[in-house]
């Protein structure tokens, strides 16, 4: 039975991390949303470890932040470890990790999902999406509910045809025990969509108690906590520590003696898993060599004694599980509450969608998160909120948001997926960026905050103080590069102190802040005009002047990319009526589609000679629409 | 794919005649070209009228060497080829000069014209007619084509070789950089500043060791790679000595009186042509018998072209007939030497063995015929029927300059090594220089990287 249930703006299907700030994006640019999840307890769920952060991670939270999405402030709110990560290696790979808690991070995101005005959260189980003519006009849900709409954002993670396997043992599931959806994919088949299969897993969650942390050593989050989110006030809170602890020779013997149980072995696994997330039989496999394997202790939250095992992630039989773990140290009478499990998904090519994360073939159609071969909390949170804003474009009638490469990961995230797909669960890593100097976490809100306040996501009050970071920085800079330091002998004598070389002529404070030796804390006694300033203030002038050659290049090297990226190709190209290009270049451009040369040159399979005559052929169309012009047609 | 920056080549055919022409063109080219040209009277192309010429000389500004004397053109945009600043320089010392010409052009902010270039910043810029477009388009493919193929045979060679070795070397260190940032929790061994230095530096010792040998010739000197075949005594040291016009090898008519490896170089109507003269084996042994039919064959794989000289006033015997099995599929002229002396070989055997090939009578010792056999290298040469070397030469001067760009980016890394500044400001100028090399050896820099990241570290949570 079909009973007609509601019109809305925008339905967005799932509410995990990609749907959550997709739903909440929307909202918030006003337009009447619904989201739909197969469960209300588990809005925003962890099934992996409940970890935010890390390299190039950190960074697409601190992007989401700086547009005005949620994952960094609940981050915030439910984190029970924090740590800054890569602090010697260069501001730019400088990254955020925090340890949530699991339960409180759902809490929070439900509540916020609750309370926010135009967003209904309803459960339900969406089993088609209706299409009218080529665009979205709605869904229907598996009992027989038909919401009518004009954008739909799909953020259905790992659920569309979920399995899990553990060992012999296979049944259709979702992740943590969860339902699949197993019927939303038929819909895109008939739509016309090309799906593939990936797989992932996690490892089993110990009981605490059955631990001996005497035998671990203890990972303590950092003393000084800094936030996530560019909203958050100064935080004080107590912290829980990780512990970190080894795989022995007994263990790997474990898994060898066991391998012909391992559905990775079997053939029972088709789905293609990440590469930077193998499972422990997999690295043993791999890495015959390696001894011993670290495995973190991890707590899932404050109020439970759920601990995930970091490093065990594994799709070995049960049996085989309980007694891998047992032969590491401190895991000697572990006890299992949940078992590590392997699951595999159907996900959509992602080479079919826009920029704008809209799919090529149906106009209103988002998607965004696992369900376009990516993996991680953050990478789906970074897509969700971008297909939120869009589809909200959309019906807005609005130019598209599109980040580029040299503008912030979430641009490469989305240009990689779109221009060169992807063979494994796509995760962020900072070698994927080429500007990564210019992309760094801390000046996230330098490069976003401005574009998420237009879109009208970043409150007034909010932007207002931004605005006075930007121009603290501006003038503090500008007065370090007017400031001129003289030879005189006090201050040479304040040089030589600071164990740098004396001066031969007067040199701004800005030239002498690059010296690798000197630190702009160090410096007050030549500068004693120097005003009080916030601490991210100072942080930011600092990482402006020590690296500023290099940043200088890296902006060169960018201003040249946004070049080729403003060369745009028109939608309408008929690839086939170009001579000269070869089969391989022509049948990618046809698939790929590219919006401009820059995205065109990045198509692997298409070489400089197919650009040039792609640039050729594109200023042959130009002319000729300029003659027919000329001559009045 | 840059259409701002200033592009050069060599604009005229390779090989023919003595002189020849660079080609500059974009908004630096004649800053560039009053960089490297000196004129009698110490005139400042800069501030030349637009079309006209100049006579001087071009010197490398590093060490004021004077490179060739010249003629130099000099055309203000918009009145030109491409519709940018041009400046043509008429080099007349023959190929040698030529390259250097344009490499030192390069070196002061040129970059090599990719093939058919000018052609089309021409039809971009306006200048070439909307109907002219296909040309356009035509040329580009057919040069890239055929420089895509020596640039694919090129990467077997040596100096493609030492590139993708240095290429797997700063990809090591990247993929140790890479991994060590992305991945900082796990304890795979992580690479410390001290380490990517000695790496930087040896890459950079040997780039510079390629640079070196690469200017003192074996490069430049490069030209058609030609052997000289033939059973023992049938003449070919004497053919070598009339085409060399001088007498390097010691030639008696006693079999087996070459005693030296003999490599030589030499001019024909301007092709350059490197002879070797069946690789120093001495002539009492059989060629074939000596080395081995595997070797010798893979002797004449590497040649681009054979020269089989047979004895008239012989039979046709085994030993011609094993070279014959062994010179198949090669571009070969037979030569028939001796013609002066009574005739013993049945040329219809030899026509029938040889049926592909050109064959020609001469006789070395009486000059018949040997110019026949000059236009006969010449015109394979222009009819394409031999690999075109000028290609290879600028091949060659593509790798030349990726190594001199590499060799930049790596010294501003070992820069940011001593400043002390962290890895991911060193790892910026390692990609660079990566990324220059990827020029030439056509891989994907970002996915190797990780390729090489989950090869090396066992990674993953």
């Amino acid at each position: 039975m079909v009973y007609h249930a509601g019109c809305y703006d925008v339905a967005v299907i799932g509410a995990g991390h990609a749907g959550c700030e997709a739903a909440l994006a929307s909202a918030r640019m006003g337009l009447k949303t619904v989201a739909f999840t197969i469960n209300m307890d588990n809005i925003a769920m962890m099934p992996c470890n409940p970890a935010v952060g890390g390299p190039a991670k950190g960074h697409l939270v601190r992007e989401v932040d700086a547009l005005g999405g949620q994952i960094g402030i609940n981050t915030d709110k439910t984190f029970i470890q924090m740590r800054m990560l890569n602090t010697g290696k260069g501001p730019a790979v400088h990254a955020l990790r925090a340890q949530c808690d699991k339960k409180h991070y759902q809490k929070e995101m439900k509540l916020t999902l609750e309370i926010q005005e135009n967003l209904d959260v309803k459960q339900a189980e969406v089993v088609e999406i209706l299409v009218e003519g080529e665009k979205v006009a709605g869904v229907v849900t598996k009992t027989g509910a038909v919401f009518m709409c004009r954008a739909v954002v799909v953020t259905t993670g790992v659920y569309l045809k979920g399995r899990i396997i553990i060992g012999e043992v296979n049944y259709s599931g979702g992740p943590n025990g969860m339902f699949p959806a197993n019927e939303l994919s038929k819909s895109l088949i008939d739509l016309g969509f090309k799906l593939g299969r990936f797989k992932t897993g996690t490892p089993a969650r110990v009981d605490r108690r059955s631990i001996d942390f005497s035998k671990m050593k203890e990972q303590p989050g950092n003393i000084k906590i800094i936030p996530f989110s560019f909203t958050s006030e100064h935080i004080e809170r107590e912290q829980v520590s990780c512990w970190l602890t080894y795989t022995t020779e007994e263990t790997h013997k474990i898994i060898q003696d066991n391998l012909h149980r391992s559905p990775l072995y079997t053939g029972n696994i088709e789905g293609i898993g990440p590469r930077y997330c193998p499972s422990i039989e997999t690295k043993v496999v791999r890495f015959k060599d390696k001894p011993s394997h670290q495995v973190f202790i991890e707590p899932e939250g404050r109020d439970t004694n759920e601990m995930y095992v970091q490093g065990l992630s594994t799709s070995l039989p049960e049996d085989v599980q309980i007694k891998m773990y047992r032969s590491v140290p401190g895991m000697e009478r572990v006890e299992i509450m949940r078992p590590g499990y392997a699951i595999e998904y159907d996900y959509v090519i992602p080479t079919q969608l826009k920029a704008n994360l809209e799919t090529k073939s149906i106009k209103g159609l988002f998607m965004a998160g696992q369900i376009n071969g990516t993996s991680g909390y953050e990478e789906a949170a970074a897509q969700g909120i971008i297909a939120g804003i869009n589809a909200a474009l959309y019906i807005k009638d609005q130019e598209p948001l599109i980040l580029d490469r040299s503008q912030a990961y979430i641009g490469v995230l989305i240009d990689d997926l779109i221009t060169k797909g992807t063979d494994e669960p796509y995760r962020m890593l900072t070698s994927r960026a080429e500007y990564r100097l210019l992309l760094r976490q801390d000046n996230a809100d330098l490069r976003l905050t401005e574009i998420g306040y237009k879109l009208g996501l970043i409150s007034p009050e909010r932007y207002k103080k931004f605005e006075k970071k930007r121009k603290m920085i501006e003038e503090e800079i500008r007065r370090l590069m007017e400031i001129k330091i003289t030879p005189s002998k006090e201050n040479q004598e304040i040089l030589k102190k600071l164990g740098t070389s004396p001066l031969k002529t007067p040199v701004a404070l800005f030239e002498l802040l690059k010296r690798p030796e000197l630190e702009y804390e160090n410096l007050e006694e030549l500068d004693p005009e120097r005003l009080l300033l916030p601490e991210d203030v100072v942080e930011q002038v600092k990482i402006q002047i020590k690296y500023h050659g290099y940043i200088k290049r890296q902006m060169e090297q960018a201003k040249q990319y946004k070049k080729m990226e403003k060369k745009k190709i028109p939608e309408n190209i008929n690839y086939d009526e170009i001579r000269g290009l070869r089969n391989e270049a022509r049948e990618k451009l046809k698939e790929i589609r590219p919006t401009s040369i820059g995205q065109a040159s990045r198509i692997s399979g298409v070489n400089p000679a197919d650009i040039s005559i792609l640039i050729i052929y594109l200023e042959q169309i130009k002319r000729k629409n300029k003659e027919r012009e000329e001559n009045g047609e | 794919m840059n259409l701002e920056d200033t592009i050069a080549a060599i604009s005229t055919p390779l090989g023919e005649g003595g002189i020849g022409i660079v080609r500059i063109s974009g908004r630096d080219s004649i800053k560039i070209a009053a960089k490297i040209f000196k004129s009698p009277t110490h005139k400042d192309i800069t501030k030349q009228k637009s079309h006209t010429i100049h006579y001087g000389k071009v010197i490398d500004p590093e060490n004021n060497k004077v490179i060739d004397e010249v003629l130099l053109m000099m055309m203000r945009a918009p009145r030109t080829y491409t519709r940018e600043d041009i400046v043509e320089i008429n080099c007349h010392g023959g190929i040698v000069p030529l390259k250097k010409v344009l490499e030192t052009v390069l070196k002061n902010g040129a970059r090599l014209a990719e093939p058919g270039e000018f052609t089309k910043r021409a039809f971009l810029n306006g200048r070439i007619d909307l109907s002219q477009a296909e040309a356009v388009i035509d040329l580009i493919r057919s040069k890239t084509e055929v420089g895509l193929d020596i640039g694919l045979n090129q990467l077997q060679g040596s100096l493609s070789g030492e590139i993708k070795e240095l290429d797997r070397e700063l990809l090591e260190v990247i993929a140790s950089i890479e991994a060590s940032i992305d991945f900082p929790e796990h304890d795979i061994e992580h690479i410390t500043v001290e380490k990517v230095r000695e790496k930087v530096e040896r890459v950079l010792d040997k780039i510079n060791e390629l640079l070196e040998t690469a200017d003192t010739g074996k490069i430049l000197k490069e030209g058609l790679k030609t052997i000289i075949v033939g059973k023992p005594n049938v003449g070919k040291s004497s053919l070598l000595n009339a085409l060399l016009r001088e007498q390097r090898a010691i030639v008696t008519d006693v079999p087996g009186t070459t005693r030296d490896i003999i490599e030589e170089y030499i001019n024909i109507k301007g092709i350059p042509l490197k002879i070797i003269d069946t690789a120093g084996i001495r002539e009492t042994e059989d060629m074939v018998e000596k080395i081995g039919v595997e070797r010798t064959k893979e002797l004449f794989r590497q040649a681009d072209l054979l020269l089989i000289v047979l004895d008239a006033s012989d039979r046709f015997t085994e030993e011609d007939e094993l070279l014959t099995k062994l010179v198949n599929d090669k571009k070969a002229i037979v030569l028939i030497n001796k013609t002066d002396l009574p005739q013993r070989l049945d040329e219809d055997v030899v026509r029938k063995t040889f049926s592909n090939k050109k064959i020609i009578k001469i006789s070395v010792k009486e000059n018949i015929g040997l110019d026949r056999l000059k236009e006969e290298i010449a015109e394979m040469f222009f009819k394409g029927k031999i690999e075109s070397r000028d290609l290879t030469i600028i091949t060659n001067l593509r790798h030349k300059e990726a190594l001199r760009n590499a060799k930049e980016s790596l010294e501003k890394a070992m820069e940011t090594i001593e400043l002390g500044m962290p890895l991911d400001c060193i790892a910026i100028d390692v990609t660079g220089a990566r990324n220059r090399l990827g020029e030439i050896t056509g891989d994907t820099v970002s996915e190797d990287v990780l390729d090489q990241i989950f090869t090396q570290f066992c990674i993953g949570k």
